[in-house]
């Protein structure tokens, strides 16, 4: 007998619940405690002790009520609701997706086909142009020279590849987003709790819904989740970083007649700058963050390493893979930051 | 002031109450008179400005004078429609720019009105050159008519050779002789200007103040000018309004409130100024008067100061007072004298031809 028979059968709901299942509310010992019970040659009918009252949770109550559904049925209930959106959900993001996949795949492609004398030399070449630091450069290139030399050469331009890619969505979705919220307090107010919930859940959390949306084959499985993962900062600091440009410089902007678009552009974006390349950095290391758990979907690179690490127990893989992932944080660590405190002190230099 | 002079700006009965909802208590504040106070703990309302009535002459420098928080800088907003006032009207050139649309609007700003700031507000990431040619660009003129125009004005306020630099690399006075620049390159007919020179040292104050002068000679702008300083105010204006609590408790010729205040607290605002360095001969004279035998000439734009310094304290002396060589009335000593006293509140005497309103305290 359950702990709440007397509940239902006090509130004269037997005959509700009895239209649940009949099968279940038959007088068979149903738990292992009441089969202890039952041999201890105790009474089951004699209660159960305060000290053990379990929660009235969805199962205890199911116990002595049929008509109660289990917590399980919540569960299934959530997992049937979504199977049957996933059509409409499925048809509706597919095409407006496919873009991601097709700039995936093409990126993979080039940084892998693109030799590694070609390679280094280019990205020595992009942190120049970004960080305009010689010191740098030597050091970017020693590090992916490093990588190459214990054979991690191709996993790490995987990683590379996908952070590019999904580092510059974030950026062109993310800026735009950052300033519609920093011009309307409505906008704000509606964004922050979804930024807050995409910054909280668990990243593996994520995977799950997609894993039933689009086939693991595809490039956009890790792709959207990287994204969602790694969007949050840069929306965040464009939003706060326009909202932080000096009232005084927008009034003036004002009493001279610009246009919306002349301030925007004009005032707010370039002084707002900085805090939109620190976004950036906080993005492309939460992207790299993302694309080793991604690897449990398919991502290839550095992740994929450290997941045969764990799954075959091969220590030594894993270690070293983890230590290549640490030497890309290092260098795109450094690299955005010079790249951040160049705009720092081209504007320091003028406040 | 003369009478001939037009209007080029004019307020109307222009009150703004800042709060949720401005409109509901308007007829407490207009119509029952509720004070500042009352509408701020009864209502949670604050009462910026009450009940303003001004005419501003064009080619003039009209100072608004108050201490912090009697609603100068929210006065002065309203002009360029930075603030919507609550009620009101406000004319400019005759139009009502209440009723102009977005487009109108920015036509003003832009090539209408420009505007001085007291922390400057250059833009950080310009250089002086660009800033100084703010108006221009803002307006998509070229980049040849922006430099030339934006580099007349930097050496006319006496910036040579410094605007390839940034705003940060400026000295304050220098940086505020950009502010100047930029809106004095929008040619503009009319400059407000915000507590223009209230940020800056004494010395440079002054510097800025004779600049300003001699610019005003030279273009004869509408000049609305806000001060919390008296000698600045009294140096500038042409017309002075003083505000308190966000109402005009008196305006007219500098002089005359100096000679005539109507307010216990303007007698205080003024007690402590040096009237004789202030004060002309033309505020004291007898006016069309004649004297046998005069001690002397004086200029009917001389200041007292200047002319003790003659009499060498012979309260005795009897001076005939000139304006461009023609007589126009006479000096007493005596007179000048009592000048120097300030006076208690007394009600107008209706004398030189500016009434002063008086406005509900």
């Amino acid at each position: 007998m359950a702990t709440y028979d007397g509940l239902f059968r006090t509130l004269g709901l037997e005959d509700w619940c009895a239209r649940g299942d009949p099968a279940e509310t038959s007088a068979a010992p149903q738990s292992m405690r009441d089969l202890l019970a039952q041999t201890r040659g105790e009474d089951p009918e004699a209660g159960i002790p305060l000290w053990d009252t379990p929660f009235p949770s969805l199962d205890a109550l199911h116990e002595s009520c049929a008509a109660i559904p289990q917590s399980r049925e919540l569960t299934r209930g959530l997992e049937q609701g979504f199977l049957d959106i996933r059509h409409v959900l499925k048809a509706g993001l597919d095409p407006v997706t496919q873009p991601l996949s097709v700039a995936l795949r093409n990126a993979l492609w080039l940084f892998q086909e693109t030799p590694w004398w070609l390679m280094i030399p280019l990205l020595a070449l992009l942190v120049l142009g970004v960080a305009r630091s010689v010191k740098l450069a030597v050091f970017v290139v020693a590090t992916i020279a490093f990588l190459a030399f214990i054979d991690l050469y191709d996993e790490a331009m995987q990683t590379l590849s996908i952070i590019f890619v999904c580092a510059a969505i974030c950026v062109a979705f993310g800026v735009p987003i950052g300033i519609l919220m920093s011009r309307s307090d409505a906008m704000e107010r509606g964004t922050i709790p979804i930024l807050d919930m995409l910054q909280t859940l668990p990243p593996f959390v994520y995977l799950i819904p997609l894993i039933f949306l689009f086939s693991v084959t595809e490039p956009k499985l890790y792709g959207i989740a990287i994204i969602l993962y790694a969007i949050v900062p840069v929306i965040r600091l464009t939003n706060l970083g326009i909202r932080l440009v000096d009232k005084e410089v927008i009034e003036a902007a004002d009493a001279f007649g610009m246009t919306r678009r002349q301030k925007l552009w004009g005032v707010q974006v370039p002084l707002a700058l900085p805090n939109i390349m620190a976004g950036v950095n906080q993005t492309i290391m939460m992207s790299l963050a993302m694309v080793v758990i991604a690897s449990l979907v398919s991502a290839p690179g550095l992740g994929v390493l450290v997941l045969r690490g764990i799954r075959n127990l091969e220590l030594g893989v894993g270690l070293v893979a983890g230590l290549g992932i640490v030497l890309l944080a290092v260098i795109l660590d450094r690299v955005t930051k010079a790249a951040l405190a160049r705009v720092d002190k081209s504007t320091a230099a003028r406040q | 002031m003369s009478d001939t002079a037009e209007t080029k700006i004019a307020l109307r009965g222009l009150y703004k109450i800042f709060g949720a909802h401005p409109e509901e208590v308007l007829p407490l504040v207009r119509d029952e008179g509720m004070g500042k106070a009352d509408l701020l703990e009864k209502h949670g309302h604050v009462l910026g400005l009450r009940d303003i009535n001004i005419e501003m002459q064009a080619g003039k420098i009209t100072v608004i004078m108050g201490l912090s928080g009697s609603g100068k800088s929210t006065l002065i907003r309203h002009l360029n429609r930075l603030f919507e006032p609550t009620a009101g009207e406000i004319l400019v050139d005759g139009e009502d720019v209440m009723k102009y649309g977005e487009q109108d609007l920015r036509r003003l700003r832009r090539e209408r009105m420009s505007m001085v700031f007291q922390k400057f507000a250059l833009m950080p990431h310009r250089t002086v050159l660009e800033n100084a040619g703010l108006a221009q660009s803002v307006r998509g003129a070229e980049r040849k008519t922006l430099e030339a125009e934006a580099t007349r004005w930097l050496d006319r306020v006496g910036l040579e050779g410094v605007g390839h630099q940034y705003p940060a690399q400026l000295s304050g006075g220098m940086q505020q002789r950009v502010g100047l620049a930029r809106a004095l390159a929008a040619n503009s007919d009319i400059m407000l200007m915000d507590e223009a020179f209230s940020a800056l040292d004494p010395l440079i104050r002054t510097d800025m103040q004779t600049l300003l002068l001699d610019l005003q000679a030279e273009l004869s702008k509408t000049v609305v000018f806000i001060t919390h300083d008296l000698d600045e105010a009294l140096r500038l204006a042409d017309h002075l309004v003083i505000l308190k609590d966000g109402a005009i408790v008196q305006q007219g010729e500098p002089q005359h409130i100096l000679l005539h205040p109507n307010d216990p607290y303007i007698v205080d605002f003024v007690s402590d100024i040096n009237r004789a360095r202030v004060l002309r001969v033309r505020s004291v004279m007898k006016k069309g008067a004649e004297r046998e035998n005069p001690t002397g000439v004086v200029d009917a734009e001389d200041t007292l100061e200047s002319v003790i310094a003659r009499s060498e304290g012979d309260t005795d002396a009897v001076y005939r007072v000139e304006r461009d060589g023609k007589p126009v009335g006479v000096l007493e000593m005596r007179d000048l004298v009592r000048a120097l006293v300030p006076m208690r509140p007394a009600e107008d005497t209706g004398e030189a031809g500016t009434a002063p309103l008086r406005a509900a305290m």
